[in-house]
């Protein structure tokens, strides 16, 4: 017999349980409509449907038939993954949790009539909007780059064919060539990417052109797990890898496409690859809905991810200013269920908690050298933080690094069997 | 069913709690003539001494300091592995735990023994192990850096009753790396765990004396309240 969950509500003292009126009781069924499909969005837009057992009506606006995630996609560079792995679908989604998927994006919200316009003309209206549409770029943050550029000198930051190009480019690197990163400033989606990136095109470089090199020019002082990716560049790729920080001039950078060639403080490199990877923004569609703030991000209300702007608008995952998660897969997943045991509630008078938030990042080194930086965290008034936390240590023995990696196999397992279903 | 349970496990907690807490530590060394005895039980699954051989359990020669399932040739369990991996070291505070009730530590374990609970029986049986290791003597008689225990908690706390409701938003949490299938590539399954063995991983976590850094972080936050919630969840989707 499966106990049906939903029994309990009401018949139970609910511990440091919130009782909202629902909102919307006596209507109709109540819509949510959530902007983008990925770690973020998925998730909400699964919780919903799945804890509400039908009584709330899901859109999931999203162009893409298929989710390519940028978590492992630096594994496929350096050929640890095919893209095929990388690749999610909506079926469950639309198949076993009756979420309506409505191919397209989102080009408007219109806050006061509760409606969203898509780019193909039809109107949405909700009860509750999410908007979780990941990043964008911010304009004119490299000199001579913008995205018309991206296919010379490709990002690879948004998953897809832009990760197939630069894995591509990498490839076809001339016998002792140079690769060039243009590393992001703070605050930008998954702090340790670049360098496990850096890693991924290493260990590619060591197998097929050992005496290519790598440059990392890099605006930050300091970056994610620095002593864990410096132990390891130095272990496995010793005079493969110069980092110029800022106080070589990596804050002062020019790219020029048309001759690969890279500014660097008034002295012209030339490169043969170059994978540049801009500031950041929110995606967009938050800017266009109006709950972003003058960095670009949308302030969320820690307790539950709803907008400061608007208390019927929740953003989640990378395009949130939420406070002392990382911008990462795990936290927008993390966020999502937060932001859907709230909206459920509003709109349905189920039980809200007080929120829990965590998250893991693994990051691959080299074959086997799998190192985790994580944290654990809860909601005060002022912003999510961090409550407890730990990382990899150097040194760590080659069976525990093992492990590590073989743990992050099954962490991308389970959490996109947790978004899609 | 879930009460039933709850009562059983909160005994065994308010045991274990206790003598945590307690002045008679069974990290005190006891007597390994008494200890021998006792050990009866123990040596029709594994050998000690000089001709010692692995078993059906492993030989357990010089088992303090050891890293847990270390003996290279030994099929240990995977639960057991995993926390060798995770830095699990066999000390006279973790065997004590580990005797006490071998699934605290490892709900997979091959060791099909009920436990002891006496403690000071216990501390007899590590007195005798330790007479087989290397330097006996430079075992101290209790770990020089004493470990936090929980406080000693009143029964009613344990009794808690939890919110399954509750457990489900909490379990959204674990879901993120446990898939819900039950798949266990590189992470361990963790659905139809029993409610008891899944209680007292949690407060072995809490305590640290389970490895695992992200564990012990997740665990370390959660109340007992909440840890009774997750278990009355699981508790559901097992009938
Ligand atoms: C190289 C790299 C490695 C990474 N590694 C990890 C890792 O190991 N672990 C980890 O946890 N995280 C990792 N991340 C970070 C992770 O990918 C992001 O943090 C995560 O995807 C954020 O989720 P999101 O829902 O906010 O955005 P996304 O996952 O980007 O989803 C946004 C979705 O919204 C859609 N969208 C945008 N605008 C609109 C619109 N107007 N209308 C409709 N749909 C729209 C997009 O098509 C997209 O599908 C990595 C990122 C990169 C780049």
């Amino acid at each position: 017999m499966i106990l049906n969950r939903r029994g309990f509500i009401g018949t139970l003292a609910a511990s440091g349980a919130v009782l909202a009126a629902p909102a919307v009781l006596g209507q109709t069924k109540p819509r949510v409509v959530v902007i983008g499909g990925g770690a973020g969005g998925a998730t909400c837009a699964r919780y919903i449907a799945k804890d509400s057992d039908g009584a709330i009506d899901v859109t999931l606006v999203e162009p893409a038939e298929v989710y390519y995630t940028c978590f492992f996609s630096n594994l496929y560079i350096g050929g640890f993954r095919d893209f095929e792995s990388l690749a999610h679908r909506y079926d469950k989604l639309t198949g076993d949790y009756g979420i309506t998927h409505a191919r397209d994006m989102a080009a408007g919200v219109d806050r006061n009539a509760m409606t969203v316009t898509l780019a193909g003309g039809e109107t949405l209206s909700y009860d509750r909007l999410v908007i979780a549409p990941g990043i964008d770029f911010v304009d004119g943050s490299v000199p001579g780059w913008d995205l018309s550029k991206a296919e010379i000198m490709p990002h690879a930051y948004k998953a897809g064919p832009q990760t197939q190009l630069l894995k591509a480019q990498v490839e076809a690197m001339p016998e002792g060539g140079t690769f060039c990163m243009i590393a992001p400033p703070n605050p930008y989606r998954c702090p340790p990417g670049p360098y496990e990136r850096i890693s991924m095109v290493a260990h590619v470089l060591k197998e097929r052109n050992p005496t290519a090199k790598i440059l990392l020019v890099d605006p930050k002082e300091k970056f994610s797990k620095q002593g864990l990716f410096e132990e390891g560049w130095q272990k496995h790729y010793s005079g493969m890898i110069e980092r110029i920080g800022p106080d070589f001039g990596a804050t002062n950078v020019e790219v020029r496409p048309d001759t690969m060639e890279v500014v660097i403080d008034g002295e012209v490199e030339k490169v043969d690859v170059c994978n540049v990877i801009p500031a950041q923004r929110a995606g967009e569609i938050a800017a266009a809905a109006g709950v972003t703030d003058d960095k670009g991000w949308a302030p969320v209300n820690p307790h539950s991810m709803a907008t400061h702007a608007d208390p019927n608008v929740y953003v989640m995952g990378d395009a949130s200013a939420q406070g002392d998660m990382p911008k990462s897969g795990f936290s927008a997943n993390s966020q999502a269920k937060v932001a859907a045991m709230n909206i459920r509630s509003e709109l349905t008078g189920s039980k809200a908690f007080p929120a829990k938030y965590s998250n893991t990042c693994w990051s691959l080194i080299e074959t086997d050298d799998g190192v985790k930086v994580g944290a654990s965290y809860e909601a005060t008034d002022e912003k999510i933080a961090s409550v407890d936390s730990f990382v990899s240590q150097t040194g760590e023995d080659a069976d525990l690094r093992k492990a590590t990696y073989e743990e992050s196999l099954g962490w991308y397992a389970g959490i996109t069997a947790d978004i899609f279903g | 069913m879930a009460g039933r349970g709850d009562i059983h496990l909160a005994l065994g907690l308010a045991l274990l709690v206790a003598w945590g807490g307690s002045q008679v530590s069974a990290s005190e060394i006891g007597d390994a003539g008494k200890g021998a005895e006792i050990w009866g039980e123990c040596s029709g699954c594994h050998q000690i001494g000089p001709e010692a051989k692995d078993a059906i359990g492993p030989k357990l020669n010089g088992i303090f300091g050891r890293k847990a399932a270390s003996i290279e040739a030994f099929p240990y369990s995977r639960s057991l592995e995993r926390a060798g991996r995770d830095g699990l070291i066999w000390t006279l505070e973790t065997l004590d735990a580990y005797i006490e009730n071998p699934r605290t530590f490892a709900s997979g374990t091959r060791m099909s023994y009920r436990g002891l609970k006496d403690a000071g029986k216990r501390a007899d049986l590590l007195a005798f192990l330790r007479d087989f290791s290397d330097k006996p003597r430079d075992i101290p008689e209790a770990e020089p850096t004493a470990r936090r225990t929980l406080p000693e908690l009143p029964p009613e706390v344990l009794a808690l009753k939890g919110d399954p409701e509750f457990g489900e938003y909490l379990a959204s949490e674990c879901q993120t790396c446990h898939q819900a299938s039950g798949a266990d590539e590189g992470i361990p399954a963790i659905t139809l765990w029993p409610e008891e063995d899944f209680v007292l991983a949690m407060h072995a976590y809490k305590q640290k004396l389970r490895p695992h850094p992200v564990m012990q972080m997740m665990a370390g936050r959660l109340t007992e309240e909440e840890i009774a919630a997750l278990a009355a969840y699981f508790g559901t989707l097992e009938e």
